[in-house]
């Protein structure tokens, strides 16, 4: 009896702790492919500004978007910008209150393979690329696969790919690339978070596609540039639009958000797979917090802004540590003025 | 329930007829009610998810109809939507998973109940449970990195070889595919049936194995043509909990089936279950047409569970109804 009143007492004052940390409690939900940047941000904010207390919980673009919408969150956050029905049915529900895109970072996906004896980085091009997946090109030795492979000796194995079975960024950042540099990927399968893939198995997540490349001989897939780092995965390097075949590194997918800068759009909902530039990696894109335009909570919305103007100054220096790919400055500058656009 | 109150009320030293207050103050009444509401909660949980999972899915009714059934084509981009290789999926698999976990369940069942010394048999049932409680991803993770790699290079090959001109061993194999996703399933179920199973031989009366053995069979004779039988309807129950937990698993399968919403003839061929399909795009449906298809695919999985569950109760009427005849 003694102890359950010493644990009753211990209970009451975690709650009293608890209660005594009266921050202002701001809710969000999105993207699962920045959540470890995000919480690290909302956490170091907090630790400096105790008075406010960012929540964010990682369940999807699709469900981000969503939840914003319908008002049960204050922010959310995607991997692929709202499109024009979805912005509409945001200003139908918010009496024409719209909302915002704020880039955060930039991600990138990379295509990883696993092909008996080859051990060095492929060259692919953009055909070779959507030939695959769109199960034109069925065997590695193809010349649209060996033609710019010079010196590798590549089997005459039919290509097993590998695509994601889960809704998710990585795969709308995938296809928004193959719909840009193929006309009949773009009328057959188009771009999308799930998509009606022409051939291929599917795994679930960047690991599901991993194991699947890894456990099966000849078979070619597409992973997160983040997870191919961390887990030390060889992958190729693709064609740009300029010609030259570069390596996804941080450097090459922040110049391809630098690439687009010069004709970033004022809401910035821009896609940049295959942006200009000689150092461009082509299958890069930015991944963009969503803020309504107007706050009925002026202490939410005073937050929010100095939240986004610290994560545009100090909080970009943090994010190379975790293998994110930092905004280029014109983009930084654009956002900042932006932010007084919030309400 | 009802036998429980009468048995009650006989056993009670109050004689005459007893007032609804008197009731009252004894708990039996009290007893009645909550344990009525307990039972009442169940039928209403089922009933309010079905009319969610109703509601929730008119889109799909009003722009398919009947043709969601039968349609092949699931494209989010076109807003086409099918059921027909989701259920293919989940119907092929788990029947895989039955065919190879039945005779080995209730073989080792048996084993446990009739022939194993108690200690043993008491050891092993330990290691049973032990694997009905294992999580999911588990199973899962067993199947991506031993089964998948022994599917390709073993499996398939034993099985294509002799047999690759009948179309359910036609190839070629990924690893992955029907036949993976329900040999993953039948180590999973294989637990359930043979835990319940021999609950159920373990409970046959001694009576009916001595006279057995008093009539001159041998122990063997008295284990499958008397306490088998015997046990029939008990065993068939732990079938169908099998089942039941094959159509819905959804972790295990999604790692190892593929994936891929096509039907196939092979075993070995990618495919795709409704559980699965349901947790890979559920948090990324944006649309409402594509939201509300997956429930509808959720409704479809519970109908078909449903179905499934109201043949196998006819199997049991009628098979037990023959097994007394014969008996008679």
């Amino acid at each position: 009896m003694k102890r359950f009143a010493g644990l009753a007492i211990g209970v009451l004052a975690l709650c009293a702790i608890v209660l005594a940390d009266n921050a202002l409690l701001i809710n969000g939900a999105g993207a699962t492919f920045p959540y470890p940047i995000y919480s690290k941000w909302f956490d170091v904010y907090h630790t400096k500004n105790p008075n406010f207390q960012f929540n964010y919980q990682s369940v999807g673009s699709g469900a981000g978007i969503k939840q914003v919408t319908e008002g049960t969150v204050d922010f959310g956050a995607t991997d692929g910008p709202m499109n024009d029905d979805q912005l509409k049915a945001f200003q139908d529900k918010h009496n024409g209150v719209g909302i915002l895109h704020f880039p955060t970072v930039l991600g990138a996906d990379v295509p990883t393979y696993n092909i008996p004896g080859v051990t060095g980085a492929l060259n692919f091009t953009p055909e070779a690329l959507a030939g695959i997946f769109l199960g034109k090109v069925t065997k590695w030795n193809d010349p649209a696969i060996a033609g710019p492979n010079k010196g590798v000796s590549l089997p005459a194995a039919d290509i097993i790919v590998v695509h994601r079975s889960d809704g998710s960024g990585t795969t709308y950042i995938w296809t928004d690339y193959l719909s840009k540099v193929s006309d009949e990927w773009k009328t057959k399968v188009g771009k999308g978070t799930s998509v009606n893939w022409p051939v291929g198995i599917g795994g679930k997540g960047n690991e599901g596609v991993m194991g699947s490349v890894k456990t099966t001989p000849n078979s070619i897939g597409y992973v997160e540039l983040i997870y191919a780092e961390q887990n030390n995965i060889p992958y190729g390097t693709v064609k740009n639009s300029s010609g030259n075949f570069v390596k996804a590194e941080l450097a090459s997918v922040t110049a391809a958000a630098a690439g687009a800068a010069k004709e970033m759009p004022e809401d910035f909902r821009v896609s940049i797979t295959n942006a200009p530039g000689k150092t461009v990696y082509p299958i890069s894109s930015f991944t963009w917090l969503l803020i309504p335009q107007k706050f009925q909570d002026a202490g939410k919305r005073d937050a929010i802004k100095g939240f986004l103007m610290w994560m545009l100054s100090d909080g970009q220096g943090s994010v190379e540590a975790l293998s994110y790919a930092k905004l280029p400055k014109e983009v930084v500058e654009k956002e900042k003025k932006a932010i007084n656009n919030i309400q | 329930m009802a036998t429980t109150t009468t048995a009650l009320k006989g056993a009670g030293p109050v004689t005459g007829s007893r007032s609804f207050f008197m009731k009252l103050r004894d708990g039996d009444e009290i007893a009645r009610l909550i344990t009525l509401i307990f039972a009442t909660t169940v039928v209403l949980i089922t009933a309010a998810l079905v009319w969610e999972l109703w509601v929730n899915s008119a889109l799909p009714r009003q722009k398919f109809g009947l043709s969601f059934f039968v349609t092949s084509v699931w494209d989010p981009i076109m807003d086409q939507y099918g059921a027909l290789p989701f259920i293919y999926g989940t119907m092929v698999t788990s029947a895989v998973a039955l065919v190879i976990a039945v005779p080995l369940g209730i073989g080792a069942a048996i084993f446990l109940a009739e022939l194993a010394p108690p200690r043993i048999s008491d050891t092993l049932q330990f290691f049973i449970d032990l694997l009905a409680a294992v999580p999911s991803v588990i199973y899962g993770l067993l199947g991506v990195f031993i089964i998948v790699p022994l599917m390709r290079t073993m499996i398939f090959p034993a099985l294509n070889k002799p047999f690759g001109y009948l179309p359910i061993f036609k190839g070629p194999s990924y690893g992955v595919g029907f036949m993976t996703a329900g040999i993953v399933l039948a180590i999973m179920v294989i637990p359930y049936i043979i835990s319940v199973s021999r609950e159920v031989l373990l409970s046959v009366p001694r009576d009916q194995r001595e006279a057995a053995l008093a009539l001159g069979s041998t122990r063997w004779e008295s284990t499958w043509k008397v306490v088998v039988p015997f046990a029939k309807t008990g065993i068939m129950g732990s079938i169908f909990l099998a089942l039941a937990r094959a159509l819905g698993e959804t972790m295990a399968v999604t790692m190892v089936i593929g994936n891929t919403p096509k039907i196939a003839a092979s075993l070995f061929a990618p495919g795709y279950s409704i559980a699965a399909v349901i947790a890979n795009e559920f948090t990324e449906a944006t649309g409402d047409l594509y939201l509300q298809s997956l429930i509808a695919l959720g409704l479809v999985l519970f109908l078909l569970t449903f179905i499934l569950n109201g043949l196998a109760r006819i199997l049991i009427v009628v098979t037990t109804q023959k097994g007394s005849e014969v008996g008679g």
